[in-house]
């Protein structure tokens, strides 16, 4: 039967191939600067609509990482992002009004963006509110870490979404443009989180945190998953199938190690939580565009407060990747 | 008299080009040998651009596949060029463009200068040797390997099949043992040229040529046969992981390079600019004269190995999900559970804590929430007390308590009213210390004022869900630490099974003797309750023979005080 399963997936990989290359019609390009590309750059590629509080410290925090450009896709920001990505030297931009749901969450844009310009190079797949983190990432960078991945002969890196959240209701501190966001959203759930082995895809399925603490006590299957695979070594026949928690072929998912041992892994951290959130909620769930009918924002919105606050008295306050690593959320595996 | 340097380079150019530069500024000759499948613009740069430098050559180019005998010809030839261009050199030392020097060049010079005869290789016997990548040790030297094990995996390893079950050997050339060890190795000139111009070297030749990994064995066997003196070291600092490649030194590493006093290290990642200009740049690595001591970074390099291949016992994470019985500890320490006695005593919770000083909690699988320690609404870690969280992955929530919590030991009770999630985890758990008193649950019944048809209901269903917890206690599966008194043995003889609780719960072992005992709910009555259940067609076991009425009527006959157990 396995070799049923492994053309089922053969399959929906070329499937999901296939819809990113139909799907490339619905982007405009606005200022394609990947001639600058160079044989080893490390790419970023994100999509986002009305981020322009975030994005000049989402950009100088990855270019200060050695992300040398940007590949990305505005769909319909009213808030002036695509003026100000469009003015960026290292960011190519392309712009799109179509639907974000039907394009799968925008993983067909970027699936297609990937096969295009990301063919032998690191690609970096992550929103504007989500920071990498790695093993030793506050002295090497991250030139460093896909070097070793390239030398032990490994595709992807694995990291866990961490929702950092402040002390007190969101709206209290509110995020000023070029701020770190994790002056403010500074607190996380240490080991709350639960994991799950998908046996088709064979990726770990990831849940927990702050939200599905507060939102999702009454039906924790329904919480968000936290598993990701944000950092790989792209080859166009790859595809992400949903979102960066899982991409084909599976045997890139095996981002953990099943006899025992760690492989090294880092973190997403996610500013999600910040003032900017409730008016966020809001417009998503009047858009209906996310993830399994915005059951999510739905979730908040029925929280009993539009300005909920996440803390609580075991909350682990943010310090660096070492306290992450001791922690048991993130592993150096055998990086020294 | 001075020590000549081979340095093997097949990428990072501009590195490499300031590393030999650095050798010859010091009084070394050095020889490059450039991988001649390195081709390209960049490598003919390199050439060109050290052609200023009168202490360096070029040796013939050979490709330099990994395992594979063109290092070793490469090694051969650019050592031959050595000794016949640069007649100062008397020792002469192999290391690649990643290699970089931590001492300053002098003090290597002197360090050789003072040990004039000495060869240092590391050098053993395959049979004394952890090292083996593949599962191949003695079959190196015995077996045959026309093909790559890197870009040819599936032909080599059918190959090595293949001669295996039809026992086809080699012979080992006679006069040598074969020696295995790191191929950065510091040969005097008379060694060395000795095996260069060994009248059997075509022999030896030809037969390394089919040997696995020949730069790991070919000279560190055949100085074995010359060498007047050998040190069986490398002067170069060379750790490797668990697959068999070299750990890369970053700029975070510069104090423990520093301090380690070895020569060289290896391999140093080209973009580490500030160990390039740390130990490259004019004020150099310091002077200490002393012996190498890799003691300190030994120790990290081993530990990421052995995090790498056994992790953390009890952590479960993004990147570490042992399948079940490959955990390495389900758990992360010791914990208790305590099941039956909270029944059976007023304030257990309470005494236990008193008597323990450990986290004690109540029952943390209660239907109704997870009954914490001062039954907070989150614990360690952010843990909900939600029932449905906790049960939603109940064996995960298990572990993640007992990692969250690491460094205290953790209490818990629980009984067949409680959420039966992990009743087989904890049976299955080394970490586990499980005090059992059977059919204790039978006591809050008895002392409740509901329906006795409700009440036989209610015992019904008590009794089959502990019947079915014993029995994963009882199974052979059950690796916890686990002791079962049923009600009536417990009750002839309690001090023994609290002081197991008390013992358990305690992270010093023996260190607490009892002097405050709890005081045990009053049992007059319970026996005539259990002859009812039975009597209703219930059958009532779990306790074991309790019998109708405890306590014989010709000694006491007024209500005792409720009494303590002694």
């Amino acid at each position: 039967m396995s070799f049923v399963r492994s053309y089922q997936l053969r399959l929906s990989r070329r499937h999901a191939l296939g819809r990113a290359v139909i799907k490339r019609r619905q982007l405009t390009v606005v200022n394609n600067q990947t001639k600058l590309i160079a044989p080893k750059d490390i790419l970023v590629f994100s999509t986002l609509r009305n981020e322009r509080v975030r994005l000049p410290y989402f950009l100088q925090y990855y270019r200060e990482k050695g992300v040398d450009h940007f590949l990305m896709v505005d769909n319909d920001s009213t808030d002036g992002s695509a003026e100000y990505l469009a003015a960026q030297p290292d960011v190519s931009l392309w712009t799109t009004s179509k639907s974000y749901r039907k394009a799968r969450f925008g993983v067909d844009w970027l699936n297609w963006l990937q096969l295009r310009y990301g063919h032998g190079h690191w690609c970096l797949t992550v929103d504007p509110d989500e920071f990498f983190i790695y093993p030793f990432c506050d002295t090497r960078p991250m030139q460093a870490l896909t070097d070793w991945l390239d030398s032990s002969d490994l595709k992807s890196f694995g990291a866990m979404l961490l929702d950092l959240y402040p002390k007190g209701p969101l709206n209290d501190q509110p995020y000023a443009e070029g701020q770190d966001p994790f002056e403010i959203a500074s607190w996380f759930d240490a080991g709350n989180y639960s994991i799950r082995f998908n046996p088709r895809e064979w990726n770990l399925w990831i849940q927990g945190g702050p939200r599905q603490r507060m939102f999702f006590a009454d039906d924790p299957a329904s919480a968000p998953a936290l598993n990701k695979i944000p950092l790989v070594k792209w080859n166009r026949r790859y595809a992400y199938t949903s979102s960066t928690h899982m991409l084909l072929p599976r045997g890139l998912n095996i981002t953990y190690d099943n006899l025992g041992g760690e492989k090294a892994s880092g973190m997403l951290l996610h500013a999600k939580f910040l003032n900017t959130f409730a008016d966020k909620a809001q417009e998503e769930l009047e858009r209906g565009q996310h993830y399994a009918g915005s059951q999510e924002y739905k979730a908040y919105a029925a929280g009993s407060t539009r300005n909920p606050d996440l803390w609580c008295r075991w909350s682990e306050k943010y310090i660096n990747w070492r306290q992450l690593e001791v922690l048991g959320l993130m592993s150096k595996g055998n990086w020294a | 008299m001075t020590v000549g340097i081979v340095m093997l380079v097949h990428t990072h150019f501009e590195r490499a080009e300031q590393m030999a530069r650095h050798w010859a500024a010091g009084g070394c000759p050095v020889v490059i040998h450039v991988d001649k499948s390195s081709k390209g613009a960049a490598a003919d740069a390199f050439i060109a651009a050290l052609s200023d430098e009168p202490q360096v050559r070029f040796s013939r180019r050979h490709t330099c596949g990994w395992g594979t005998w063109g290092i070793v010809a490469a090694t051969q030839d650019a050592c031959q060029l050595m000794l016949d261009e640069f007649e100062e050199v008397r020792h002469v030392m192999t290391t690649s463009g990643t290699c970089m020097p931590l001492r300053p060049v002098a003090d290597l010079r002197r360090y050789l200068m003072e040990r004039p005869t000495t060869d240092f290789i590391e050098s053993a016997t395959t049979a004394d040797v952890p090292w083996t990548v593949g599962g191949l040790s003695e079959e190196r030297f015995t077996l045959r390997f026309p093909f790559s094990w890197k870009s040819q995996r599936k032909l080599f390893d059918s190959y090595v099949e293949l001669q295996r079950r039809m026992g086809l050997r080699r012979r080992i050339p006679r006069g040598i043992v074969p020696h295995m060890g790191s191929q950065w190795w510091c040969l005097t000139r008379r060694t060395l040229s000795a095996i260069l111009q060994d009248p059997d070297r075509s022999v030896y030749d030809r037969y390394f040529k089919k040997v696995w990994i020949p730069d790991e064995s070919y000279f560190q066997t055949l100085s074995r046969l010359y060498s007047e003196r050998i040190e069986s070291r490398s002067l170069t600092l060379s750790k490797f992981d668990f697959q068999g490649k070299p750990h890369i030194f970053y700029d975070d590493h510069l104090q423990l390079l520093r301090r380690s006093d070895c020569f060289v290290a290896r391999k140093v990642w080209h973009r580490a600019d500030k160990l390039y200009q740390t130990f490259l740049g004019p004020e150099g690595a310091t002077a200490s004269g002393a012996e190498p001591n890799p003691g300190k970074i030994d120790r990290i390099f081993s530990k990421a190995v052995e995090r790498r291949t056994r992790g953390r016992p009890g952590l479960y994470m993004q990147s570490r999900f042992p399948r079940e019985t490959l955990e390495n500890g389900v758990t992360a320490s010791r914990y208790a559970v305590i099941e039956g006695f909270g029944d059976l005593f007023e304030d257990f919770e309470d005494w236990l804590r008193r008597a323990t000083q450990a986290r004690v909690h109540g029952h943390i699988f209660a239907p109704e929430r997870a009954e914490f320690e001062n039954r907070q609404a989150t614990y360690a870690g952010a843990l909900s007390d939600d029932p449905e969280l906790r049960d939603y992955q109940g064996r995960m929530f298990l572990t993640n308590l007992i990692w969250n919590t690491r460094g205290e030991r953790q209490c818990f009770q629980y009984s067949p009213r409680d959420s039966q999630v992990v009743s087989w985890d904890i049976a299955k758990d080394p970490n586990a210390q499980i005090n059992v008193i059977s059919g204790a649950w039978a006591v809050p019944l008895f002392q409740s004022n509901a329906n006795f048809a409700d009440l036989r209901i209610e015992a019904a269903r008590l009794q089959r869900i502990e019947a079915d917890h014993l029995e994963a206690l009882r199974s052979p599966y059950a690796k916890a630490h686990i002791r079962i008194w049923t009600m009536a043995e417990f009750v002839e003889a309690p001090m023994e099974a609290l002081q197991a609780v008390v013992d358990a719960c305690a992270s010093r072992e023996g260190a607490q003797r009892l002097t405050d005992v709890p005081r045990m709910v009053n049992l007059a009555g319970f026996g005539q309750f259990l002859q009812n259940l039975k009597n209703q067609g219930m059958h009532p076991y779990l306790m074991g023979d309790f019998p109708v009425d405890p306590v014989p009527k010709n000694r006491r006959q007024q209500p005792r005080k409720p009494y303590l157990v002694r």
